[in-house]
């Protein structure tokens, strides 16, 4: 063992500080220039994590069950209401939504609709929440050998959650729409506009983008756009609503302050790729 | 708040330091963990700390809770027991909040590595004051913290952003720091203390 002066010591304990403050700041340029370190980084440690947070997710969601059981009891009667109305609407949409499945049936069957192709999902529990001051994610654990990638799309009950941006072999994080780096191609269900609708880092993302002449109405229903190739059409994201300074926002269908259980779904390659060949073959004339 | 003694009764032979005179037994592998334990509280408590905050428990703003435990933590346990919360802890602490909260990778830990150095500067002045002179003190290092944040994550992503979670962030610290102080003062005399191993 190497033996120093006091004064060799003091100095040393002295220089610990500054000397570390500096490996940090290189350490930001490093993750500046290298963001694949970063990912490896925390890919890393969401994989070590996330069998704890795991471990820890059933206990803590027996007991936020136990709270809610207590909670339904005081509230029973007001439920019994909501539940009777909800019962009776609920049962006048059968009848109507067989009669759109089948006319939709012989439409497409008319069209000669070529369906696109169904997609393969996982549904995983999410441990923990990886939200930073401007960003929003969650992390998602997983079995290994899963088949999830980066770029599937994550949904909960009610709609579009946001998309998986870094995979690991037990875990995966999901951004949410609601991050500041999302965005999402949508359109007006109404008017079958396209807009865009862009995450601010608050609890509602905000809509843009949509072409000149179209109003978004208050209440609109907003489905996913396939421009892009991102998305595919006709996902769930939410009604339009207007702020107090009267700013276009999509209120979320899903309930992004309460995740639980996601869904992750493999939609394929969506990109579609122009058939060169063909447009080649067409601008030369027949051969 | 949290001044040490050096003698007292109840301080084990393991904890105490070779360089204080005295005829003791050799320390047991027991006391000797034991002291290691202790000496550890203070970085364990931290981690733990900061990683039981993103648990799914429904807690609300989890990121600005995240950054004002570990402003509180670091900045007490510097103050006042600065041996067991060395520089590269702190490094490694504040890699955990980047990692954890997806912040441009090294900037918490250099705003922690900040704190550190500011209570570190301070520590002579603030271990003789009361408690509210030292919890003003903090609040404006968190403040000050919060606000560097801020400016270094709009200077790494290039875009303007909203002063608010920096502003909840520095308010959260302020808020949670006599919450914390209270056990943290108590572990300071009774679980991190090496001398009673």
């Amino acid at each position: 063992m190497i033996r120093l002066s006091i004064q060799m010591r003091q100095a040393l304990s002295r220089l610990t500080l500054p000397v570390l403050m500096a490996v940090a700041f290189a350490l930001v340029l490093v993750g500046k220039a290298d963001t694949l370190l970063e990912m490896r980084l925390r890919v890393a440690l969401d994989d070590a994590l996330a069998p704890i947070y795991g471990a820890m997710a059933k206990p803590l969601m027996r007991a936020q069950d136990s709270i809610g059981w207590v909670r339904g009891l005081l509230d029973v009667q007001a439920e019994n209401v909501r539940l009777r109305q909800e019962t009776d609407r609920l049962l006048r949409w059968p009848r109507g939504a067989a009669a759109r499945a089948l006319r939709n049936h012989a439409l497409e069957a008319q069209l000669h609709w070529m369906p696109p192709r169904p997609a393969t999902f996982v549904t995983a529990p999410i441990v923990a929440d990886t939200s930073g001051l401007y960003a929003h994610a969650v992390l998602v654990a997983l079995r290994r050998g899963h088949a999830v990638h980066k770029g599937d799309i994550a949904l909960d009950g009610g709609g579009l959650v946001g998309r998986v941006t870094e995979v690991g072999a037990r875990s995966a994080r999901v951004l949410l729409i609601t991050d500041l780096n999302s965005r999402v191609p949508v359109m007006l269900a109404g008017s079958h506009a396209p807009a865009l609708m862009v995450g601010t880092n608050a609890a509602i993302p905000k809509l843009t983008f949509w072409p000149q002449g179209v109003v978004p109405r208050e209440g609109e229903r907003v489905v996913t756009s396939a421009a892009g190739g991102v998305f595919p059409a006709d996902l769930p994201v939410g009604t339009v609503h207007y702020s107090r300074a009267h700013v276009a926002e999509v209120l979320p269908d899903a309930r992004l302050d309460r995740l639980d259980v996601i869904r992750l779904f493999d939609f394929g390659s969506l990109a579609t790729v122009a058939p060169e060949n063909a447009a080649r073959r067409h601008r030369n004339g027949p051969p | 708040m949290g001044g040490t003694g050096m003698g007292g009764a109840g301080i084990g032979w393991a904890g105490m330091s070779d360089r204080l005179p005295g005829i003791r037994p050799a320390p047991t592998l027991a006391s000797r963990l034991d002291a290691a334990g202790r000496a550890a509280f203070p970085a364990a408590s931290t981690a733990l700390g900061l990683l039981l905050i993103s648990a799914p428990v429904g807690l609300p703003a989890t990121a600005e809770l995240r950054l004002a435990v570990a402003f509180t933590c670091v900045f007490f346990w510097t103050v006042f027991r600065p041996a067991s919360l060395p520089p590269l802890v702190v490094f490694v602490l504040g890699l955990l909040c980047d990692l954890l909260g997806q912040a441009p990778l090294g900037l918490d830990i250099l705003v922690l590595l900040a704190v550190q150095g500011v209570a570190l500067k301070l520590r002579r002045i603030l271990e003789k004051q009361g408690f509210v002179r030292v919890w003003m003190a903090f609040a404006s290092c968190a403040a000050a913290a919060s606000v560097a944040t801020w400016l270094g994550t709009m200077a790494l992503t290039m875009r303007p952003l909203s002063a608010t979670p920096a502003v909840a962030t520095a308010m959260i610290a302020a808020g949670l720091y006599p919450v914390l102080a209270f056990p943290l003062s108590r572990a300071h005399r009774t679980l991190a203390e090496p001398r009673h191993a």
